[in-house]
């Protein structure tokens, strides 16, 4: 960057770049790369355009998984770290949420031509609004040098020991050949960090791209050539050398495509986050009155418990919901296997007066069994004078034959035929609900008419269900008034 | 150095002696000193003469805060 004052012109150091890169230990003024490592030398080009554009505070960068996953150390802008490969999808979130942002994702070729290849495809195919900087140096830097989706037939790495076999590995991908057979990207340069003209010519193609994203015609994508002289095990020459010679040859240096002059900016929709539209997304009415820190009310957490299927995250959401209708604070914290159906799950729903600390439930103070396996490999939870309820079918258990803490009331409930009576066998974590509701009689957790809207909230997508389990829910109340 | 040549300013504490600057110098007037710095590198010193300003060491130098080059500015009344 050029610095102007009376007597002479300097050329230093972008605005947007850091005066320092403060991070564990004292060498806070060199970067973290090793020497002679191309990303030093791209983030000054990208913090010189943006300087020169005047777009630093529209600027977001996400910084990948790879050596450059500290770019946030460098870049004065807005900063998301991503997933191994992700940066398209954060990146797209970024730019709907934000149109006014200037998104740019900076891959390494492990994370946007492997891992992240699928999103980066797709994301070009959308004409998303974002410059992609993909570093490619041929192999997988951070983690010791391994190959790569883009290194080279014949490239000695730790893991081709004797040069990339294509017969074995497939051949290098061609990222800029592959994205320039989408139709949406507006702009596709491969450039290189070999030396200072190519250097310059690369800082032509980063301003381009920025330009692009300044006026918001979409999707940019530059593949820049960088040397990582750590791996490839060569010095500055041999670096030059491989680079020009051996990396040029595979993934020619050129301009695939600019499309900046012909193409219209792309207008999306203005996103709106202002309080009243979100209360209206998220239901919230505020002139409710919102009951806070009641002394006289008794924490209580509950966890549900069965096999996936059986209504135990429903189950859950319903108490949730009841509780956020009394104006209680309440968590629901599901935690189930990769399973739809079958397969265990269970969730906690700590229901307190005063704000949550952590969601999860070590100890519970009720706990719903669905089954037996649930049942026995839950019932310790409970804390002492607790409460387990179950469904009959699960068999027959007391505090003798369960390994439960002192005071435990183990209910057995015929949850199953209450609900299979009124009409509907899946209704009977409904039964059980009702049993909870009528336990608390004399102090009750929540009052009658908020687990009634809590059903009449978890089934609101559903209407017919909402009186069917309202039935469910007071037989349920009855049998236990009329049966404990 | 004199007032009217353009010269490089390098920090010594900020040089990892890549000596991509050494080997990008047409004019051959960056080398690499004996003494090692805080973070126990050799590093790059200017000669002392026969900079142009051109800026290819700052641009292929990977260390954001390594290189600067100061460039006078013509006298006017020369220019003129």
């Amino acid at each position: 960057m050029s610095e102007n004052n009376q007597n002479e012109r300097i050329i230093k150091k972008a605005k947007s770049l850091n005066d320092s890169f403060p991070r564990k230990g004292n060498d806070i003024y060199n970067t973290h790369y090793c020497a002679g490592c191309g990303h030093g030398i791209l983030h000054k080009l990208i913090t010189e355009v943006m300087d020169e554009l005047e777009i630093q505070d529209r600027c977001v960068m996400i910084s990948p998984v790879g050596c450059s996953v500290f770019a946030y150390y460098y870049f004065n802008c807005g900063n998301v770290q991503t997933a191994h490969g992700r940066a398209p999808a954060v990146a797209t979130g970024i730019s709907r949420a934000e149109d006014n942002a200037i998104v740019m994702s900076y891959q390494g070729d492990g994370d946007l031509a492997s891992i992240g290849l699928n999103e980066t495809l797709q994301a070009a195919n959308r004409g998303e609004k974002i410059a992609v900087f993909f570093v490619n140096n041929t192999v997988y830097g951070m983690t010791g040098g391994q190959m790569a989706p883009t290194t080279l037939v014949g490239e000695r790495t730790v893991t081709c020991q004797n040069g990339r076999d294509p017969n074995y590995a497939g051949y290098p991908l061609h990222m800029c050949e592959l994205i320039d057979n989408l139709k949406a990207p507006v702009f596709i340069e491969r450039v290189s960090l070999a030396n200072p003209k190519l250097i310059r010519k690369a800082k032509i193609a980063v301003k381009k791209a920025l330009t692009i994203q300044k006026e918001g015609k979409g999707y940019s994508f530059i593949e820049v050539l960088s040397p990582c002289p750590t791996n490839i095990r060569r010095d500055v020459k041999g670096v030059e050398d491989f680079l020009i010679n051996e990396m040029g040859k595979e993934f020619p240096v050129k301009r695939f495509r600019d499309l900046s002059s012909e193409r219209e900016p792309v207008e999306r929709n203005v996103s709106d986050f202002s309080t009243e539209t979100l209360d209206k997304v998220f239901g919230v009415d505020r002139s409710k009155e919102v009951v806070t820190d009641e002394e006289d009310f008794d924490d209580c957490r509950i966890k549900i418990v069965g096999f996936g299927g059986q209504g135990v995250l429903s189950t859950g959401l319903t108490v949730a919901q009841a509780a956020c209708s009394e104006g209680r604070e309440v968590s629901w914290y599901p935690s189930y296997g990769p399973e739809q159906r079958g397969g265990t799950s269970n969730c906690s729903v700590p229901i307190a007066s005063k704000t949550i600390g952590s969601p999860v439930a070590e100890e519970c103070d009720v706990l719903i069994a669905m089954n037996k396996p649930s049942l026995e490999k839950y019932a310790h939870e409970v804390v002492e004078n607790g409460t387990i309820l179950y469904d009959s079918q699960a068999g027959n258990y007391t505090a003798d034959n369960l390994d439960v803490k002192e005071g435990v009331q183990v209910i057995s409930i015929p949850a199953r035929d209450i609900a299979t009576e009124i009409g509907n066998a899946r209704a009977m974590n409904t039964a059980i609900l009702g049993a909870l509701m009528e336990l608390g009689k004399d102090s009750p957790i929540l009052s009658q008419e908020a687990f009634k809207n809590g059903i009449r909230e978890t089934f609101a997508a559903k209407p017919k269900l909402i009186d069917v389990n309202i039935d469910v829910l007071e037989t349920g109340a009855k049998w236990l008034r009329e049966n404990i | 150095m004199s007032e009217n040549k353009p010269y490089p300013v390098i920090s010594s504490n900020n040089c990892k002696a890549c000596l991509r600057c050494v080997s990008a110098c047409k004019r051959d007037c960056l080398i690499l000193g004996e003494e090692i710095n805080n973070g126990g590198y050799q590093f790059v010193k200017y000669s002392g003469d026969g900079c142009t300003g051109c800026g290819d060491c700052y641009y292929t130098c990977p260390e954001p805060l390594a290189i600067e080059v100061h460039i006078p500015k013509r006298n006017r009344a020369k220019k003129n």
